[in-house]
């Protein structure tokens, strides 16, 4: 084998290994999982650089596996696919630091270590899938390897958020798989490539197409958390912050918008699913989501649950932006997949800080948070005025791109969906903003289990990751046409996707 | 043949009737290392002859024999229509590996299982053997009546290992199983009897030219008879009624048996009368076949996750796996069916074996044998659950696992031959194996109730959990690779 085919193999077993591994292990032995957790985490974003630096220079990286004559379980590490990669290797690292801390003294960390590392081996794995079989693989994997970690705190409340998940996503799993078999069958294998394979199907097959089409979507819409489609997100809230962190900002929604790009781009093709009028209807579930997402974000008390609404909403920008048909709409697109990760790991890591040093769970609990805790209250708001897209923010960057793809393809009316989503986003943060840095300090906190001991305003292993993705929010704004940044790898990408095509 | 030392497929009936015999004689409840050592061979034998099998299948293969057979014996050098005639082609092949990999492993669990003097263990390890050898034969018989003779032996253990528990409802569980297989295997044996009256020849290699669509009624009678007899004993929908308390009610170890090995033998003498001698007459039953599999896909899922007690739902899960085989028979005609068929064995053979063997630990360790006794199990014994968790993979078809590679191979040749329906009821089911298997793992992971278990979970040797573990971790495996076992079956073909 060589270094090409090693490469992407080595990026997965830096987590699954040390998942096998920490699964075996006694609850007592601390410093050995620990050490195993950042070990893995370090390596994998070690091994994510090199190929990151691989795949800009232009080399290619996969390896192939016949698992069923003629059907193979395929990887490749591609210029679309790195940025998902790249966004989870990072993050991963900081929500495994974070989980140190957030689940220090807690029961049964070794199975929520080892299952929570089997969740980023199957994000990598849909990152690095070169066929719809083998996304289809991983996808599910993500689905049974993330439910333990739903209902991992054992309560009835878990349970019924555990339910209401895998009701949610087995039916759209089913969707998805029918469509892939369908495709698999008419086209006769399922492998992604740019400007898409469906094309090479006759004009009469388009009704077909169309169908499968939707059952694809569908699919991944669950995940994806599209409108109607989004029932589980809510609820599956109970977990543990750092799975919420992670859950939201990385690994299942991500996959099921990452899924949507895969589909459009490199299944159908761009230009193909405009021939079909595909991408209209798409855009239009994209921005009833956006605006439902919102909306209902603003009657939430439950602080993880405004943030979950929040990201039905914002996770919905992604699908918009590839549904614009043209450059700078899939660069706009692009670019939010990794910023809205970074900003929203940030605001569940707060979250998870005010529930684990105040007891705080409830937006009307949080009058006078910001003095007690001013750095994590500094990271939220860095966040959340990143969601409403202030200027100096990530979430400022996509929202820019955003807008002038829509322009430039023609739909004026996307740009009032995305102001209308900036509105509601402040309407909904700002308030929780204003309480937290003006309102005064309460008697007493619901339940404070960490006392403040000088400067420090809780563990610094929750305090640190929030500090760094605040950090990177403000980064990527400010340093957005630099060489290395998501933007300038979203412009890569756009480029090698619309051949023959134009770009910024 | 080139070696008459080396024969594997006598030996893989001669050992395990060895075995059996030699625990008979060691007395009750011992012989279980030389059963484990007579399986380890069997196993190493099975995958000699399934490679030798695969590598020179396609060169014997006669154009004017569809069937043909890779590696031929016959008995005492009698060939047929005197002697007895033993053939191995891929399926038969196939079938040999999956029985050896199957009970090798439950084997080392049954022998911490059954802790000495166990009653329902006394008997355990001669009638496994007898079981083991029968099945094995019926693999590799080449003609109808010897066929008929293994299916009497192996239904005649089977029954004995579910009765050999000893309780009024085991008793009352075996003889309704008894009267099942023994009507089953008469209605078989009346049909080979009005074969044998019309064409004077039971083998199947002589059978096959034979037979023909405008045969006599008498013949259409014969096929049918041995069709529904052999349906009673596969527990196909509505004939299902005597499986869930027979395999519901048995210790775990012959459970998994029984669930794994025992229907999918009368199983593939369907598909083989179906690919063989019947070739001609049986898919005017095509669709018959499958719209029972459909129901019993429905009926079995639906009774499954209703079901109170633990073992009485995997045993339920196994009536709706049925299902899945005989949806198959409407697209035999396009070759990716037959090899969905056979990795349904596979998963469903590894699986409900591991799921059965992981049921057996839970019980054995709660001391309660409800669903709703099982809360807080993750805990105590993870590996068990992990291993129940695998094997529920497979039984929901979901990736990467052999169970969802059948499920693939069904959809698409289903859908490569417009039959919509049936990749609409493979679908349908996997969803509804997905809820009976979370309502286990769902109770399972729940908090155990204050106080319920402070009698603690009863500690169980680690063998049995690990045995568990490995026969579900195969179901899975395999989904990763499964390109050998299907061109194995292609070979000799």
């Amino acid at each position: 084998m060589t270094t090409n085919e090693l490469l992407p193999l080595a990026v997965l077993a830096s987590s699954l290994l040390p998942g096998l591994v920490i699964f075996t292990l006694p609850e007592s032995w601390i410093a050995v999982r620990t050490t195993l957790n950042l070990f893995g985490a370090v390596a994998k974003l070690g091994l994510v650089f090199l190929l990151l630096a691989g795949v800009h220079a232009g080399g290619s990286y996969g390896v192939r596996f016949e698992v069923l004559p003629g059907l193979d379980l395929a990887l490749k590490a591609d210029a679309l696919g790195m940025l998902f990669i790249t966004l989870s290797a990072i993050l991963w690292l900081f929500t495994t630091l974070y989980a140190i801390g957030y689940l220090e003294g807690a029961p049964h960390r070794s199975r929520f270590f080892g299952f929570f590392s089997l969740c980023v081996t199957a994000t990598m794995g849909i990152a690095m899938a070169a066929n719809l079989f083998t996304f289809f693989v991983f996808y599910e994997l993500l689905t049974l390897s993330t439910f333990p970690l739903v209902v991992h705190r054992g309560t009835d409340k878990a349970m019924k958020g555990g339910t209401i998940y895998l009701a949610y996503t087995l039916i759209g799993g089913t969707a998805l798989l029918t469509g892939i078999v369908w495709l698999h069958h008419l086209i006769g294998h399922t492998e992604f490539a740019h400007g898409g394979i469906a094309s090479a199907l006759g004009g009469e097959y388009a009704g077909q197409l169309k169908i499968i089409f939707l059952l694809l979507i569908a699919g991944v819409g669950v995940k994806a958390a599209l409108v109607p489609l989004h029932g589980w997100l809510p609820q599956a809230m109970v977990a543990p912050a750092p799975v919420s962190a992670l859950l939201h900002a990385v690994a299942v929604v991500k996959a099921g918008a990452f899924g949507i790009v895969r589909i459009v781009y490199e299944v159908y093709g761009v230009e193909f699913a405009q021939s079909l009028n595909l991408l209209l209807p798409l855009a239009i579930i994209a921005a009833v989501t956006i605006v439902w997402g919102s909306f209902r974000a603003l009657f939430q008390d439950d602080l993880k649950k405004r943030l979950a609404f929040s990201t039905v909403s914002q996770v919905s920008y992604i699908a918009l932006g590839v549904a614009l048909f043209g450059p700078i709409g899939t660069i706009g697109g692009l670019v939010h997949l990794v910023h809205q990760g970074i900003m929203k790991i940030t605001l569940f890591f707060c979250a998870g800080n005010y529930a684990e040093t105040l007891g705080i769970h409830k937006v009307s609990e949080m009058d006078g948070a910001g003095r007690r805790m001013p750095l994590t209250t500094l990271a939220f708001s860095i966040g959340a005025l990143g969601m409403m897209g202030a200027p100096l923010t990530a979430g400022a960057v996509s929202k820019a791109w955003l807008m002038d793809g829509a322009t430039a393809a023609g739909m004026d009316w996307a740009i009032w969906v995305l102001w209308t989503s900036s509105l509601l986003n402040a309407a909904y943060f700002l308030p929780i903003l204003w309480r937290a840095w003006f309102r005064p300090v309460p008697a007493a906190w619901p339940e404070e289990h960490i006392p403040q001991r000088g400067l420090r305003e809780t563990a610094w292993l929750l305090l640190l990751p929030p500090l760094l993705t605040a950090a990177m929010t403000l980064a990527t704004a400010l340093f957005a046409d630099a060489a290395i940044t998501p933007l300038a790898w979203a412009r890569l990408i756009a480029a090698r996707e619309y051949v023959g095509l134009e770009t910024p | 043949m080139s070696d008459p030392a080396f024969q594997p497929l006598v030996w893989l009936i001669l050992l395990p009737l060895g075995w059996s015999t030699l625990a008979f004689a060691l007395g009750p409840g011992r012989g279980a290392w030389t059963a484990i050592a007579g399986l380890a061979t069997q196993l190493w034998l099975a995958f000699m002859l399934a490679v030798k099998v695969g590598a020179g299948g396609t060169a014997h293969a006669g154009p004017d024999s569809p069937m043909g057979t890779a590696v031929t014996h016959q008995v005492g050098g009698w060939g047929a229509p005197l002697g007895i005639d033993l053939a191995v082609d891929g399926l038969s092949a196939a079938m040999l590996l999956l029985t050896q990999s199957v009970a090798l492993p439950l084997a080392v669990y049954a022998r911490s299982y059954f802790k000495t003097g166990d009653p329902a263990g006394v008997w355990f390890w001669p009638l496994m053997g007898f079981l083991i050898a029968g099945l094995n034969a019926l693999f590799v018989s080449a003609d109808l009546f010897n066929i008929y003779v293994t299916l009497e032996l192996v239904g005649l253990a089977a029954v004995a290992l579910v009765a050999a528990g000893g309780g009024a409802q085991q008793v009352a569980a075996a003889l309704r199983y008894l009267f099942a297989t023994l009507v089953g295997s008469g209605a078989y044996l009346l049909g080979v009897a009005l074969l044998y009256g019309t064409y004077g020849t039971v083998s199947i290699a002589t059978l096959m030219p034979l037979v023909s669509a405008d045969a006599p009624r008498l013949v259409w009678i014969a096929g049918g008879l041995m069709v529904a007899g052999l349906m009673l004993k596969t527990a196909l929908f509505p004939f299902h009624f005597w499986l869930p308390p027979a395999h519901g009610g048995a210790p775990a170890p012959v459970s998994a048996l029984l669930s794994a090995l025992v229907v999918k033998a009368s199983f593939y003498l369907i598909l083989r009368l179906w690919l063989g001698p019947l070739q001609a007459l049986l898919p005017a039953f095509a669709w018959l076949l499958a719209a029972l599999g459909a129901a019993a896909i429905f009926w079995g899922s639906w009774q499954a996750i209703h079901a109170v007690k633990l073992k009485r739902l995997i045993a339920y899960s196994t009536v709706a796996q049925l299902g899945y085989l005989f949806l198959i028979f409407p697209l035999l005609t396009h070759p990716a069916a037959l090899k969905a068929g056979v990795m349904q064995i596979f998963a469903h053979g590894l699986a409900k074996a591991g799921m059965f063997a992981a049921a057996g630990v839970m019980i054995k360790a709660t001391g309660q044998d409800t669903v709703a006794g099982l809360a807080g199990t993750v805990e105590r014994l993870p590996v068990t659950l992990f291993a129940f968790g695998l094997a529920g993979m497979t039984l929901m078809g979901l990736p990467p696992s052999s169970g969802f590679l059948a499920k693939w191979q069904i959809i698409e040749a289903a859908l490569a031959q417009g039959h919509w329906i049936i990749a609409v009821v493979a679908l349908a089911g996997g969803l509804l194996a997905a809820v009976y298997v979370f309502r286990v793992l769902r109770q399972a992971f729940l908090l155990a109730p204050e106080g319920a278990m402070a009698g603690g979970v009863a500690a169980v040797p680690r063998a049995l959990e690990w045995s568990a573990f490995a026969l579900a971790a195969a179901s899975v495996v395999l989904g990763l690779r499964g390109v050998e076992l299907m061109q194995l079956l292609g070979a000799g073909a």
